[in-house]
């Protein structure tokens, strides 16, 4: 993903470099921090592609970027067109998986229980930030809906491959490898 | 630590006889203690109920034992279990199990005035209980003339009604959207920050992540359990 949309839209306002990245984490509740000397090797693409430029200097002398007519343009192609989902991002989880299937001597059922917990706790740590106020402004709080969206998928989606596995264990004559094996000590404490 | 609020030892639960036998619950053991919320999950017939209605007294496990602020429900015997029922324990079930011929106060007050509870305090407890959930000003409406939130807020209410000990919730946001629910469990959590045990059965992850453990359940046994509590993440064994 490029930050370089965000960052145009951000300067629907003349900013220079430092403020830009401190209103990009604000924004988006500090979940992807930035360094600023990505912020201007950004900048200066975008200038060299005409979508921005110099906007003169604020009270301080500092520089300031503001859109061109161009990049106003593509600002509004952005947010008038969706994010492309074409071709998915490669997933490492989906690969593990796949790939704990295939190989005999992995316990799938444990790589799945492993992750779940996991990501459960990732969840349980939204939940946190959440609860300390980290969402309380509108576009934070958007940002960490996302997280705790996508958390929860992935755990659906886990326990999901957990009955599927279980199911095809079931179905099969042979010891499947989905199985686990260990002993339980049937309870918790 | 202390002893927990709320423990189930072995607990099995079978209904049924001969080719009908169902094994709802195979040798459960877990507690939850004060201050502390569980999250249960599992599919669908994986025994959460059939856990839950034991732990709350409304059913009998076939063998093992449960205990809920050091009582043994199953010497407590029938009417221990319903003052138990009436003063220590909270439910809250998907379906709001409300009278719809009492208002929300009436619906609050009841177990404190089955408990022989004078009206007065009662009615005022059940008041203070509406005002905990954001009813206040609701309290002498009727459960129809209020909203699937609402409906639920009063279940809550009457579940936390005179400082019970124990809160139990079976999927008690399941038919509400996700924000209605998310205030739902926000309630839920303050009680258990406030010194209550709960256990919540859930099968929405984004809800059991309020929780302080989450207990998975499949087939009627506890198959993994993950949490914040660091001899406890990772501990249970899988099963067989
Ligand atoms: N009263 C009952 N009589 C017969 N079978 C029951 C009864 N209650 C539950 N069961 C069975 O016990 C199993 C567990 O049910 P339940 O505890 O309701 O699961 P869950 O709440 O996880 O969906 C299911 O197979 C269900 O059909
Ligand atoms: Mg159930």
């Amino acid at each position: 993903m490029s930050v370089k949309h965000a960052l145009l839209a951000l300067l629907e306002k003349p900013r220079y470099g430092y403020e830009l990245r401190a209103e990009f984490e604000q924004r988006t509740g500090a979940s992807w921090p930035l360094n600023v000397g990505q912020v201007y090797t950004t900048l200066s693409r975008l200038e060299r592609d005409g979508l921005v430029e110099a906007g003169g200097t604020d009270a301080e002398g500092r520089s300031l970027y503001q859109l061109t007519e161009a990049g106003r343009v593509e600002v509004k192609g952005w947010f008038d067109s969706p994010v492309e989902r074409t071709q998915p991002q490669r997933d490492e989880l989906a690969i593990k998986l796949a790939v704990a299937v295939a190989v005999p001597s992995v316990d799938v059922g444990k790589v799945v229980q492993q992750q779940r917990n996991a990501t459960m706790q990732a969840l349980q740590g939204y939940r946190r930030q959440a609860r300390s106020g980290a969402g309380d402004d509108l576009a934070g709080g958007l940002v960490l809906d996302r997280l705790v969206f996508a958390a929860e998928a992935e755990i659906r989606w886990l326990d999901h491959c957990e009955s599927r596995l279980r199911r095809a264990a079931a179905t099969s004559t042979a010891p499947e490898p989905a199985e686990p094996t260990e002993p339980t000590d049937g309870g918790t404490r | 630590m202390s002893d927990p609020v709320l423990r189930l030892t072995d607990v099995s639960r079978v209904h049924g006889t001969g080719a009908a036998e169902v094994q709802a619950l195979r040798g459960v053991s877990l507690a939850a203690y004060a201050g502390e919320l569980v999250a249960i999950m599992g599919p669908s017939g994986s025994g959460k109920s059939s856990l839950l209605t034991i732990a709350g007294g409304l059913d009998s496990p076939t063998s093992g034992s449960v205990s809920v602020d050091g009582q043994d429900l199953g010497e407590a015997g029938i009417s221990g279990r319903a003052k138990l029922r009436r003063t220590s324990i909270g439910y809250v079930f998907q379906d709001f199990n409300l009278i719809p011929a009492l208002t929300a106060a009436e619906n609050v007050s009841l177990p404190l005035e089955l408990d022989g509870a004078g009206r007065r305090p009662a009615r005022d407890a059940a008041r203070v209980a509406l005002e905990e959930v954001g009813l206040d000003g609701f309290a002498d409406r009727f459960p129809d003339e209020m909203s699937g939130g609402q409906r639920q807020r009063i279940a809550i209410a009457r579940a936390i009604v005179g400082e019970r000990r124990l809160i139990l919730a079976d999927e008690p946001t399941g038919a509400l959207d996700t924000e209605t629910g998310e205030d739902i469990l926000k309630l839920i959590r303050a009680r258990c920050d406030a010194g209550a045990a709960g256990v919540l059965v859930t099968h929405e992850p984004r809800y059991a992540s309020w929780a302080d453990r989450v207990i998975y359940v499949r087939d009627g046994l506890v198959v993994d359990e993950a949490g914040e509590t660091p001899s406890t993440v990772f501990a249970t064994g899988v099963e067989q």
